[in-house]
């Protein structure tokens, strides 16, 4: 038997073998600081290699195309945001147990795995060892009962979750006789068996739904995102999803597009309701994390349009929007993680009135965040959603698009409600409002932030990058 | 020889079994094993295919099942005592601090 | 030529220094980011003007923003004669702004706050005059406005400022909507807003009509009237020239930069730049023309009674903008812009005069209580004479070649020209009086002001008098770069404004006609000097007999023809009776605030009943996923199988 050609995988083979080395690494090495630095320089090494393993190996279970590099960035970007948020944050929650950065960086692996995943097989490893990662890190201060619950309550939704997608993986590979995405829709085609693939259908949809948390399958995400360190909510909230966004890509619109009809409807109804109570519930928010859990979940409700406009166009005008959403989102919650002192935790409204007048600088990034996430021009949301509401306009599903315009109009409503409280209100008395000063999460912020003005004023180079890696 | 049919039935049984499990006991513990269940259905299903159409990959995906079933069930019963060191209970609908 | 890209970036490169860093770090030396950049540009435009004298162009997008099939939001630079011509007066008049501005504000507790707006300005305009497309041209449009607003309104905490802001602001969105539906025809018909394209294109468009309402409308008038409509708000032209004496409120120097050298004739040079269309046109041509011309006349008769010295000024700046517009609506492009190109030095050096006497009279603004100020401020009172002079039109002087230029064409252009050559024939009379009306009352005579002023009187610090120095330079020689072949010239000007706006195209005239246009707008310059002279200089009684011999013309006059007054009967009054009485109780109360109130009151109650659903329970989730696949399943059954 030959030897599989392993240089597609050599970007997963290099960043696991970098990954138990920081788990080792950890044992002996005390400076945090250190070892955020060597995820860092791992991180580095894998994007390097990712342009130079191009290629579809172990008969058609690995694909490292263009797509998936694409994602692959959006995730070491991820982990490089989260991890300089994170130093000097877990030392405040007392959270610093070693394995920390190593599950960060075996959660992202996960993800690589399923954004290159060519079999359904491939697709599932990759899909578990993300999520029991991801069920780690939201239980990671392990003295605060909020932390373990949300861990607990990602951990049996989550479980729940697979074994619907397995169910369905099943159903697909008894109707078809294969695992191979590629060759699902013609094989489910010749099979005939209509009812049982759309049962198929549906089920792998709800799996994947609950990963980006579409509604109604979104119930984890508020109670996980608000429980959870806030910089693993940073990270949930961008990595997985986008994870969840790339194997939608390719099974949807790859490996089942003779069935295009079938699950755009599935789809259209999934992402009306998921805008609607996305920004519906998050008007009544007055938790800053449970409110960005809930904007979350709308913004999954905007990039799955991309994904029903279908077409090369609505493809890359969702992963130009996860890319947009991974700066902003990542960029507000870390403001949120700079109001974490050793005293207590910044997190509703009401801690953070008049915080311009104490800090200008923490609210102004608040407030380009808050405006990107809204949508307003120039900055990088506006972008994203412009390009994702104009490839559904030429698909020909206008009124899918008026309908996400109102609701990101409603949306502005909470949005600006936060920019309000900072700007226009006093201070309370007896809030404290100290601020954490770390050089990393500094950088943290400077990258987020230039970022979002950068591609809401020059998307072109983004865009394009998008559109080439999908065409 | 047992018709293919029945393995299916079989194994949808197991799995609805392990479904309305998980939506009707209150007991972390138990849900979980729901979860084992439905896990098992699939399972059930995945060799019986794998059998009829003389193709590895269902067995082998089993396989994989029952390793990170494995893996899940750590994790999972690291946090249920994690939780319990908290809180003192193993019973979801008193774990309820985040809602709304 | 990439360095030109310095040209609007140092602005605002000053404006993002001063707004972030002003109050804290620079505070007094907030002039500091804010002048040094506007020097580096107005080098910049130098060194552009020379590279387009040796006939190198420009047209280069930089930047692409937003495309969308045909629609196109980018960034882009067309560098010709005409933008040359725009970046030295906007620069140079700009950059001796900022430093008689630094003498001028000092002391203020917004001085950071006014050299950050006059950045922002600075850039505003430069991007308007640089632009390349409709698109551009718009957004420069409406960001000087922003500015100007700003800045009337500078002084916020005095009422009439703010009202004077507001006013400007209203005034001019009559003219922007217009030009906004002009920008909007335009991409509609031609599918681009690049201005290359369009004047391409443009041609294809005659004889096409619209219909609107019944009416066949000419499809090319109807673009450039549209176009107009904005340049008569901006350039305040009949009707909407209303804003621009109360825009009077701000600080002098902006009065000088904006509403005088440069905002104000964005609509002048919008409209050469356009000239494309607007030659299609006859029906716009003459209506710029006529609008020019009667606004020459209309304004100059209302500075003739003005006794506030920046709002003689003021009506003078409205009437000199006509004249512009007048050119241009004869087809003299070049001598419209020629005007205001030397109508920015010596309109902006009037300006800081007036400021400078505002400087040594402790903010006082009314001309009867001055007099005899000569002795004290001689700097101000030189400079401020030869300005005169040179907008009454005396040869040699920069106005007399640019105000003769006009009167000739129009003369020459025949028709319509005709007619608004004697508009500005009699105007011209009329501002060398008023100019020397001012003068006299001002500088000559005895003083009549109160002790206390009489104490305080000073001739202003160097650096505000150095400005003045430097812009009548520009006022006597900037009229020499376009001398008529007639006195042994040969209109460089005119030639250099050719690629781009084209020479007029005139009747055949004989030199004895050039030659009495010539010597009719001498003579009636100095017979407006002469008159003023009369009037206020020997007999200061004649005025006071004319006006109660004509109480009712001196009441129209001094009552601005009661336009202002007019406006507050057909608009202000029914828009806020309307506003109070049916909106107010009726749809405000009853229906948009039901609407507005009640949206987000049942979008939250819709929200509290939601969250309900998300009660912390885990199974509870589960059920609802569980629902959900049903549904799907449901969905997936009645309407795929």
């Amino acid at each position: 038997m030959n030897m599989p050609d392993l240089q597609p995988l050599m970007p997963e083979i290099v960043f696991l073998g970098l990954a138990l080395f920081v788990l080792l690494a950890e044992l002996f090495i005390k400076s945090k600081e250190t070892i955020g630095l060597m995820v860092i320089v791992s991180v580095a090494a894998t994007a390097y290699m990712i342009p130079q393993s191009f290629g579809v190996t172990f008969s058609g279970m690995f694909i490292s195309d263009g797509y998936s590099s694409f994602f692959k960035f959006i995730f070491l970007l991820n982990l490089i945001l989260t991890i300089l948020i994170s130093i000097q944050y877990i030392q405040i929650e007392r959270a610093e147990f070693g394995e920390y950065y190593t599950v960060l960086m075996f959660s992202t692996l996960g993800m690589m795995i399923m954004a290159s995943a060519g079999d359904l097989i491939v697709l599932y490893l990759g899909l578990e060892l993300m999520a029991l990662s991801t069920y780690i890190l939201a239980g990671f201060i392990r003295h605060d009962a909020r932390s373990t619950e949300s861990a607990l309550k990602y951990f049996l939704l989550g479980a729940f979750s697979s074994a619907i997608l397995l169910y369905g993986i099943m159903l697909l590979y008894g109707l078809t006789g294969t695992t191979d995405i590629m060759k699902l829709s013609s094989l489910l085609m010749k099979n005939g068996m209509r009812l049982q693939s759309i049962f198929a259908i549906v089920m792998v949809m709800v799996a994947f739904g609950f990963k980006i948390a579409l509604v109604p399958f979104h119930m984890w995400a508020p109670d996980v995102y608000e429980g959870a360190p806030t910089s693993i909510t940073a990270f949930m909230s961008v990595g997985p999803k986008a994870a969840g966004f790339a194997v939608i890509g390719r099974v949807f619109l790859t490996g089942l597009e003779g069935f295009s009809a079938d699950w755009r409807l599935l789809l259209v109804v999934l992402s009306i309701a998921t805008m609607a109570v996305g920004n519906i519930i998050a008007i009544q928010q007055h938790n800053l994390k449970r409110m960005l859990a809930y904007s979350s979940i709308a913004h999954a409700g905007y990039a799955v349009l991309g994904v029903i406009a279908g077409n090369t166009e609505g493809l890359s005008a969702t992963m130009n929007y996860l890319l947009i959403y991974a700066f902003m989102n990542i960029g507000a919650f870390s403001v949120l993680v700079l109001l974490r002192n050793e005293q207590e935790r910044i997190e509703t409204l009401e801690q953070i009135k008049g915080l311009a007048r104490n800090h200008p600088f923490a609210s102004a990034l608040m407030l380009i965040f808050m405006f990107s996430l809204t949508g307003i021009p120039p900055t990088a949301g506006f972008v994203g959603k412009f390009f994702l509401f104009r490839a559904l306009v030429y698909s020909g599903y206008t009124w899918l698009a008026v309908v996400a315009v109102v609701f990101s109009a409603i949306s502005a409503y909470f949005y600006l409600r936060v920019v309000m409280y900072m700007y226009m209100y006093e201070p309370e008395e007896g809030v404290t409002q100290d601020i954490s000063t770390a050089a990393p999460l500094g950088l943290a912020l400077l990258i987020t932030s230039l970022m979002v003005i950068a591609i809401g004023i020059y998307p072109e180079p983004f865009v394009n990058f998008a559109r080439l890696v999908v065409g | 020889m047992v018709p293919l049919n029945w393995y299916m039935w079989l194994g949808a049984v197991v799995f609805s079994v392990g479904m309305f499990g998980f939506l009707t006991r209150r007991n972390v513990i138990i849900m979980f094993l729901s979860i084992e269940l439905m896990l098992n259905g699939v399972n059930i299903s995945l060799v019986a295919l794998s059998h009829y159409m003389q193709d590895l990959r269902g067995q082998v995906l089993t396989l994989f099942i029952i390793a990170v079933a494995a893996a899940e069930a750590a994790i999972g019963l690291a946090i249920v005592i994690a939780m319990f060191r908290n809180r003192q209970t193993v019973h979801v609908d008193e774990i309820k601090e985040m809602k709304g | 030529m990439k360095y030109y890209l310095l040209i609007p970036f140092l602005p605002l490169a000053g404006f993002l220094l001063n707004i972030l860093l002003g109050r804290r770090l620079f505070r007094s030396q907030a002039h500091w980011p804010s002048t040094l950049a506007v020097f580096g540009s107005l080098v910049v435009a130098v060194m552009v003007l020379m590279d387009v004298l040796h006939g190198k162009t420009l047209n280069h997008d930089l930047y692409r923003w937003i495309i969308s099939d045909k629609f196109q939001v980018s960034v882009g630079f067309l560098i010709d004669q005409l933008t040359a011509v725009m970046l030295i007066v906007v620069t140079s008049v700009s950059f001796l702004v900022h430093v008689y501005s630094i003498g001028y504000m000092h002391d203020d507790p917004g001085y950071y706050r006014f050299f950050a707006y006059l950045s922002l300005f600075t850039f505003s305009m430069l991007m308007l005059v640089m632009a390349n497309n409709f698109l551009q041209l718009y957004f420069g449009w409406e960001a000087v406005g922003l500015c100007s607003y700003l800045l009337i309104g500078f002084w916020y905490e005095k009422k009439s400022a703010s009202d004077a802001g507001k006013k400007a602001f209203i005034v001019n969105r009559f003219g922007d909507f217009g030009f906004g539906l002009g920008v909007i025809m335009i991409f509609l018909t031609l599918g681009t807003l690049h201005y290359i394209p369009v004047f391409d294109k443009i041609n294809t468009l005659t004889g096409q009509t619209i219909n609107i309402l019944g009416l066949h409308v000419n499809l090319v008038t109807l673009i450039a009237l549209l176009l107009f409509c904005g340049a008569v708000g901006k350039s305040a032209q009949i009707p909407l020239h209303v804003w621009l004496p109360d825009a009077m409120e701000g600080p002098t120097p902006v009065s000088a930069l904006i509403h005088a050298a440069t905002m104000v004739t964005a609509g002048v040079f919008m409209v050469a730049r356009c000239n494309p269309i607007f030659n299609l046109s006859h029906t716009a041509m003459n209506v710029v023309a006529v609008v020019g011309g009667v606004t020459a006349l209309f304004a100059a008769t209302i500075a003739l009674v003005q006794n506030d010295i920046k709002r003689v000024i003021a009506y003078s700046t409205i009437s000199q903008l006509g004249y512009m517009f007048l050119a241009c609506g004869v087809g003299a492009y070049g001598a419209g812009i020629f005007h205001l190109y030397t109508h920015a030095y010596f309109k902006a050096l009037l300006f800081l005069c007036a400021g400078s006497v505002m400087h040594a009279m402790a903010g006082e603004l009314d001309m009867q209580k001055m007099g005899g100020l000569k002795k004290y401020m001689p700097v101000t009172y030189w400079t401020m004479l030869i300005a005169s002079l040179s907008i009454s039109g005396i040869p040699g002087l920069a106005g007399f070649f640019s105000k003769d230029e006009i009167l000739f064409r129009a003369y020459a252009s025949g028709g319509v020209g005709r007619f608004v050559w004697v508009l500005g024939t009699a105007a011209a009379i009329l501002t060398a009086f008023y100019s020397f009306r001012l003068i006299f009352v001002t500088f000559h005579g005895e003083f009549r002001g109160t002790e206390e002023q009489r104490h305080h009187l000073h001739e202003s610090p160097k650096v505000m008098t150095v400005p003045l120095v430097l812009l009548c330079i520009g006022a006597v020689a900037a009229g020499w770069v376009g001398v008529p072949p007639l006195l042994g010239g040969s209109e460089h000007f005119a030639h250099f404004l050719e690629p781009v706006v084209g020479l007029p195209h005139a009747k055949e005239v004989s030199h004895a006609e050039e030659w009495m246009t010539m010597g009719i707008s001498v003579a009636v310059a100095l017979a407006g000097i002469l008159i003023a002279a009369v009037f206020y200089l020997k007999n200061p009684a004649i005025p006071r007999r004319l006006a109660e011999r004509f109480p009712f013309l001196y009441r129209l006059l001094w009552n601005k023809y009661y336009v202002d007054e007019l406006y507050d009967y057909i608009v202000v009054r029914p828009a806020l009776g309307i506003a109070n009485n049916i909106i107010v109780k009726f749809t405000d109360g009853a229906i948009i605030e039901g609407i507005v109130n009640g949206v987000p009151a049942f979008i939250g109650w819709l929200g509290a009943q939601m969250r309900k659903v998300q009660d912390g329970v885990v199974e509870h989730y589960a059920s609802i996923m569980a629902v959900g696949i049903f549904v799907l399943l449901a969905i997936g059954m009645i309407f795929l199988i």
